[in-house]
């Protein structure tokens, strides 16, 4: 290939990254000012609430229970390699709370709520729906994207709580019933390892991790194209966009809070 | 009165309307026809705002359309969407009152309520239809819960795109009906676009050919037969010769 073409194809290829990191770093900035000013709609927030947190709840609990069990059983037989089975609590306890509840939490969000968000006002914009709420003197900004992304902020760090205690309650239950570690011993060792910071950190994913997946689910919901393949796109799209971002938001926050 | 003034619009290469002038005088019912894709929606977008034109001036009442008070402006319009883009979340009646239980216009649930269902009446449904979501009810009954929803706020300005596409012919001329009773009732000033000459007789007063992104003849509907234009005589008759190319 000619290398003039080459570099022009990179040019391009870089500029329409850039144009899309622009979109929607504009997008996320208008959801912001969106969710600080009225009207506010308080019946669509709760709905969002209700989708996001407590209807989340099931899935965010059960990946988490597997997730727990499964390290504990991991850990457990990584560490006989040399004579460290003992730290499972510790390792359990910290592997959840910093690193894999949040991230699994997140990506769980992501391929339940943004999948459903992004298929949800696709479908509005397809159908006309967006722009009926227009021509009634409704900003989908304000009534769609703001109610969605809020929720998301407030109930994904909830989750995110919940699953790091499940999680730590599934690698109790097979360290416990399965691996023969004293109960009371297993709590203690839990408890006493664990540092406020963990817990922050933890929370402060949740919240980042929300954000991006709702705002995902709402910027490639609302930018979708016509028709049905319309609609399939931009919920592949915001998944996968999620799910990239979720998991580099993670590197960063992580090095963050524990960078040495 | 709305006045479209040498309106312009493309979408990347296609350019859909290239210098529409067109006017609609106030409470008169203007009906837009011409095939697909000449840009008819696009106009009534423009119009609304929705679509932001390449060039030219949109008045309504002398000032221009993308001036002032946004939620004002559209508070003066209603719109009858093609396939009804009723909210599939929110029951019947809440469609139909949704711009009264928001904003300016707000009203208290159970006074939104009773208009919604007084409109539903209106438009030949029954109250126990106010409960339902949209996605049980007919396509016929749709259309009629998007015609309540276009008139809730008694607009000044009714638009409705398409409003007997996909009906039976009945459910169409109940439709047109309506439609032609709550113009007149309301003092609307009313703009339809639509392919069905049947609804072009009786609901416009004055009818406008637009093709290729122009319009090629207006006048009041009475003189739509006796035109001399080549473009409005094909479409009306809908013959496949003539200026109008029939592959697009």
């Amino acid at each position: 290939m000619n290398p003039i073409a080459l570099l022009a194809r990179v040019g391009r290829l870089a500029l329409d990254w850039l144009s899309a990191i622009g979109r929607v770093a504009l997008f996320a900035l208008s959801t912001l000012t969106h969710m600080l000013r009225p009207p506010f709609y308080g019946r669509e927030t709760l709905t969002a609430l209700l989708h996001i947190g407590w209807l989340s709840l099931p899935v965010v609990g059960l990946t988490a229970i597997f997730t727990g069990g499964a390290l504990a059983l991991q850990i457990y037989a990584g560490g006989a390699r040399f004579n460290a089975e003992a730290v499972v609590p510790q390792i359990v306890a910290i592997g959840m709370v910093r690193e894999l509840g949040p991230v699994l939490v997140g990506l769980m969000i992501a391929a339940r709520v943004t999948s459903s968000i992004a298929a949800e006002i696709a479908t509005m914009k397809v159908t006309e729906q967006i722009d009926a709420l227009v021509t009634l003197s409704t900003n989908p900004m304000q009534y769609l994207v703001a109610p969605r992304v809020l929720a998301a902020f407030v109930t994904v760090p909830l989750l995110v709580g919940i699953g790091d205690i499940i999680g730590i309650a599934g690698g109790y239950a097979v360290a416990v019933h399965n691996l023969d570690f004293n109960a009371a011993a297993y709590l203690k060792n839990t408890v006493d390892f664990l540092e406020p910071l963990d817990i922050i950190s933890s929370l402060v994913k949740g919240a980042a991790f929300g954000t991006l997946a709702a705002l995902m689910g709402c910027y490639y919901g609302m930018q979708s194209g016509r028709g049905a393949q319309g609609v399939g796109r931009a919920t592949k799209g915001s998944v996968e966009a999620a799910a990239v971002l979720i998991l580099a938001a993670n590197f960063l926050l992580t090095g963050a809070f524990f960078s040495v | 009165m709305i006045k479209l003034d040498n309106v312009n619009k493309a979408f990347g290469s296609n350019q859909v309307l290239r210098g529409m002038t067109l006017e609609v005088p106030k409470g008169t019912s203007m009906v837009i026809i011409g095939g697909s894709g000449t840009g008819k929606s696009v106009a009534l977008k423009c119009i609304l705002g929705l679509i932001k034109p390449d060039s030219g001036s949109i008045l309504v009442d002398g000032k221009p359309a993308d001036s002032g008070d946004r939620d004002a402006f559209l508070a003066r319009f209603g719109m009858l969407f093609q396939g009804g883009a009723l909210f599939d979340s929110l029951p019947v009646w809440q469609n139909v009152a949704f711009r009264l239980m928001r904003g300016a216009l707000k009203r208290p649930a159970e006074e939104a309520r009773e208009i919604a269902i007084e409109k539903l009446r209106r438009v030949g449904l029954k109250p126990d239809v106010a409960d339902r979501l949209p996605a049980e009810l007919s396509g016929g009954m749709q259309k009629r819960v998007g015609l309540a929803r276009a008139i809730a706020a008694e607009p000044e300005i009714i638009f409705f795109d398409e409003p007997t596409t996909g009906l039976d012919p009945i459910m169409a001329g109940v439709i047109n009906d309506l439609i032609r009773e709550i113009v007149v009732e309301m003092g609307a000033t009313a703009m339809t676009i639509t392919h069905d000459m049947t609804s072009v007789r009786a609901i416009a007063d004055n009818i406008a050919m637009l093709h290729d992104g122009v319009i090629k003849w207006t006048g009041p509907v009475g003189q739509m037969d006796h035109s001399g234009d080549p473009y409005l005589d094909q479409f009306i008759h809908g013959r496949a010769e003539g200026p109008i190319e029939a592959v697009r």
